[in-house]
C-alpha cells in the first residue's frame, strides 16, 4: 500500500503517522507539505493530528484552504482512501469532504487519556479488521471533538451506517452527539476519526488496538 | 473600505465558552444575568470602493472562511466612507 501524509505547520502527530504506516504497510509513506500542489499516486492519504496554523480562527480552518487540499479533495473523488485524524477529522470537516463540525468538548477541558472505542460499523474499509461491536483501546488528546450536524445529517449518518466508531457507553470524553468517534463519507472511502490509532500500534505502547484500522485499509486496497 | 464582521453561534448551537462566561458573571455578583453567547468580531480592510462588490467579496469570504455555516451565521457592517 502506497500512501502519503500532508503536513501542515502545527502539525505533531504526522511522525507517529510516517512510522504506523511503514510498520503495517512496509512501505515508507511520503510526507507532503501543504504548499505542494499535487499529490503523489497513492491508496491512502493521511490527514495527521495536530495543532495546524495554531487552531486559529477555528481548528482546521486554515489548513483546509491550504494548497494541497484540492488535490486532497481530487484524491477522494477518484476514490482513493483518505483517512483523517484528530485536527485531520476536523480539517476534513473543514474542506467539507465529511459533513458537520467538531466542536469545543462540552465541558471546555482539553482532554488527554485512553477512551474504549466501540465498532458501530465493521463493514467499512477503515473497520473491517474489527468485530462488529467489538470494544477497543484507543487514546485521545483533543480540545475539540465534540461532533455536531443537524439533526437531518444525523439520521442519514446512522441511517446508511456512516458511524465507524463510537466512544463506548459511559466513555465519551467531549460530549459528541451520538457518541460519535468517527464517521465515513457517503462513498465510504474517507473516513475522520478523533482518538489515535497510530499510537496504539506497538507493544512498547501498551497495547496494539489500533493496528487492525491500518490493516483494514490495507485490505481494502489490495 | 472597511468592514466589520459579526460571527455567531446559532440558535440551539450549545456554547460551553459561554455558559462558563455566565457562570463566571454570576460569581462576580452579577445577578439576573439569563444567558451569554461568544461570537467573534473580525475587521476587513478593502481596496474595493464600489459598495456593492465590496459586499459580495465579503459575502462570498465569510462563506468560504471566516464562518463555518454548518454552526455559526454572519453579519456584515460595511463602513459609508
Amino acid at each position: 500500500m502506497k500512501s502519503a501524509v500532508i503536513v501542515f505547520p502545527g502539525s505533531n502527530r504526522e511522525r507517529d503517522m510516517l512510522n504506523a504506516l511503514e510498520m503495517i504497510s512496509g512501505t515508507r509513506p511520503a510526507a507532503v507539505w501543504h504548499a505542494d500542489s499535487e499529490l503523489p499516486d497513492v491508496d491512502l492519504v493521511v490527514v495527521p493530528g495536530g495543532f495546524s496554523y495554531g487552531d486559529y480562527l477555528r481548528t482546521g480552518a486554515i489548513a483546509a484552504r491550504a494548497h494541497i487540499m484540492p488535490a486532497v479533495a481530487k484524491a477522494a473523488e477518484r476514490g482513493v482512501r483518505v483517512l483523517g485524524v484528530c485536527n485531520g477529522f476536523q480539517i476534513l470537516c473543514e474542506t467539507g469532504l465529511l459533513p458537520g463540525v467538531l466542536m469545543r468538548n462540552a465541558d471546555l477541558k482539553f482532554v488527554c487519556r485512553e477512551v474504549m472505542l466501540e465498532t458501530a460499523n465493521a463493514d467499512t474499509d477503515f473497520t473491517r479488521k474489527y468485530a462488529q461491536g467489538q470494544v477497543w483501546r484507543c487514546p485521545v488528546a483533543h480540545g475539540e471533538g465534540n461532533y455536531f450536524a443537524d439533526e437531518a445529517t444525523i439520521e442519514r449518518l446512522e441511517g446508511e451506517g456512516r458511524v465507524g466508531l463510537r466512544y463506548a457507553k459511559g466513555d465519551n470524553p467531549n460530549g459528541s452527539i451520538n457518541d460519535i468517534a468517527g464517521i465515513l463519507n457517503e462513498r465510504g472511502n474517507v473516513f475522520g476519526m478523533m482518538p489515535h490509532p497510530e499510537n496504539m500500534i506497538e507493544e512498547l505502547n501498551g497495547c496494539t488496538d489500533g493496528r487492525a484500522l491500518f490493516e483494514s485499509v490495507l485490505e481494502a486496497v489490495a | 473600505m472597511k468592514a466589520r464582521i459579526k460571527v455567531t453561534l446559532k440558535n440551539g448551537v450549545l456554547d460551553p465558552q459561554g455558559k462558563a462566561i455566565q457562570h463566571a458573571l454570576g460569581a462576580l455578583g452579577f445577578d439576573g444575568v439569563e444567558g451569554v453567547r461568544q461570537g467573534k468580531f473580525i475587521e476587513v480592510e478593502l481596496a474595493e470602493t464600489d459598495r456593492a462588490k465590496a459586499e459580495a467579496a465579503l459575502d462570498e469570504m465569510c462563506r468560504q472562511l471566516l464562518a463555518n455555516t454548518v454552526i455559526e451565521n454572519y453579519a456584515i457592517e460595511l463602513d459609508e466612507k
